[in-house]
């Protein structure tokens, strides 16, 4: 059901863990509803220079976890605003209709992540 | 990589002896056992045999033996044919909470067309409340019906006591044999079920064929309407190949009942005793008593079963997982919530069963893959760090 881009990024995820101090963290979804995403941001200058994901999910989860850290690292805070699930979902070569909810979830937790950040800069 | 299948209670290889017999049903005794010639009485005497052979071996006459499609068939069949033929009597039907989707889905239609379905209760284990079945029984109750062990988490109910009950409030009694059939020892005067569900490819024989037991003097009107096939009760050409191997897969399992039952749950065991012991945070969901022999069903704390599954899949190694995510409505497994456990866990939970091909080298590589994926995807989870020295489960 998933290519082999997401099982390849389930299986060889980039970015786990945690990053100490971070300038931005965003926790989303519940144990309830299967997916638990947690992103961690470093940010200098407006510039997102590192990013970290924890996530308590399916196969689709991790590997939108991954791949959405991939890709903000290195954005700007306004870019990484406009990262959308269908981007994150297109870069993994898409994933099965039903597992579409789950990378709404990458989205979610970059913006909670950043929405963070900016409350504490504030 | 080899290849490792741990998932029978979804479905088994064809034993190779079931195989070669039905290889002449597929070429040379083609014929239709419904045509009266010659080549229509050879197809319709390897029938008659499949039929004796299991009606024997289940304690009924082979006029009481109906072949269908499958389980899901069976089950549809006894619950809409008691329902539509008993609407004058009541519209009440009681089943059980951790019944398959073929029964709980067929209720929830037969809701819509006015019938009343109630649920027994069941504990922690899976095992019916039968005071709590009393206590629901009306003079409505038309049928009662539960299975005779549960699919996921191997819970075998005590069907004999649930008839009774059923019985003496003048309802009639199902079960669902699904996975127990060629498993467990079936008597179905022992069970005193009216109506009982089989399923072939469950015990090593081919896909899409079943059987439905209905004791003589019960009505059951037919659902799949059509020529005069199962004594005008099931229309539809039979299913002559499938019903020969579903025939010889019935008299292997029963002749090899006992040897399967021991290999197979001691493998099962075996693994249970390693996950328990080199897996932290893990709950074994079911009954240690009265469950099938190759059920082992574990929840895994802090962790998703789908990521489970595809880490052991990725090792070679093919196991299930009631977990929802997949399923695409979020509702992790209907069995485990029954059960009371918490919606978070139940997520966390994978399926193993085991079958008679199966090696202890095969169980001990799995139960090595699996302590290692957990602590990966523990290492990965949020819930471990912010959850994780709360408490043990
Ligand atoms: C308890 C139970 N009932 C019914 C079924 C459906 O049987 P079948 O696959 O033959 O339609 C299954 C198997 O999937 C089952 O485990
Ligand atoms: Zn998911």
């Amino acid at each position: 059901m998933y290519n082999e881009k997401v099982m390849d990024a389930f299986k060889n995820p980039k970015n786990v863990g945690e990053i100490e101090n971070a300038d931005g963290v965003g926790l989303v979804g519940n144990e309830s509803c299967g997916d638990i995403m947690q992103i961690f941001l470093k940010i200098e200058n407006d510039i997102i220079i590192d990013a970290k994901f924890k996530t308590f999910g399916c196969a689709a989860a991790i590997a939108t976890s991954s791949t959405a850290t991939e890709m903000v690292k290195g954005m700007t805070v306004k870019e990484a605003l406009e990262l959308t699930n269908k981007k994150v979902v297109e870069t993994l070569g898409g994933l099965p209709a039903q597992k579409i909810h789950c990378s709404v979830l990458a989205e979610e937790a970059i913006k909670k992540a950043i929405e963070d950040y900016q409350s504490k800069k504030a | 990589m080899k290849k490792i299948y741990f998932d029978h209670a979804a479905t088994t290889p064809v034993d190779k002896r079931v195989f070669e017999k039905m290889v002449p049903y597929f070429t040379e005794i083609f014929g239709n056992a419904n045509s009266q010639h010659a080549f229509g009485r050879e197809a319709v005497s390897a029938v008659d045999e499949a039929r004796d052979t299991i009606a024997k071996l289940i304690n009924c006459k082979p006029s009481e033996l109906y072949f269908t499609s499958g389980g899901t068939e069976s089950d549809n069949w006894a619950l809409r044919g008691v329902a539509n033929a008993y609407k004058n009597k009541g519209n009440h039907i009681i089943i059980s909470p951790i019944e398959h989707a073929a029964m709980l889905v067929t209720a929830k239609a037969l809701e819509k067309q006015g019938f009343k379905v109630d649920y027994m209760k069941v504990d922690e284990y899976g095992f019916v409340d039968l005071e709590h079945l009393k206590s629901i029984m009306t003079d409505k109750t038309i049928l009662v019906g539960c299975m005779l062990a549960n699919n996921e988490v191997g819970t075998i109910e005590p069907i004999a006591e649930i008839a009774k009950i059923a019985h003496e409030y003048g309802a009639l009694c199902f079960t669902d044999a699904v996975q127990a059939a060629g498993v467990l020892k079936i008597d179905v005067k022992e069970l005193g079920v009216d109506l009982m569900s089989m399923s072939s490819h469950k015990i090593y024989g081919p896909k899409g064929v079943g059987a439905l037991y209905i004791r003589n003097g019960v009505k059951v009107d037919s659902i799949i309407t059509g020529g005069h096939q199962e004594r005008t009760k099931r229309g539809g050409t039979t299913n002559v190949a499938g019903v020969v191997g579903f025939g010889e897969a019935f008299k292997i399992a029963v002749s090899e009942i006992d040897k399967n039952f021991e290999y197979v749950s001691g493998l099962r065991d075996h693994f249970i005793e390693r996950v328990l012991k080199e897996v932290p945070y893990v709950k074994l969901n079911g009954p240690r008593e009265n469950r099938l022999p190759a059920n082992a069903d574990f929840s895994f704390k802090y962790i998703e079963g789908e990521s489970i599954l595809f880490s052991l899949d990725l090792a070679g190694i093919s196991v299930s997982s009631g977990s929802a995510c997949s399923s695409g409505s979020l509702e992790p497994s209907h069995v485990l919530l029954a059960l009371g456990v918490p919606e978070g866990l139940a997520h966390g939970s994978i399926r193993f069963s085991f079958g008679k091909h199966n090696t202890i080298e095969e169980v001990d590589y799995a139960v090595d893959v699996l302590r290692d994926s957990v602590k990966r995807l523990r290492e990965m989870s949020p819930l471990f760090k912010i959850q994780g020295d709360i408490k043990n489960v």
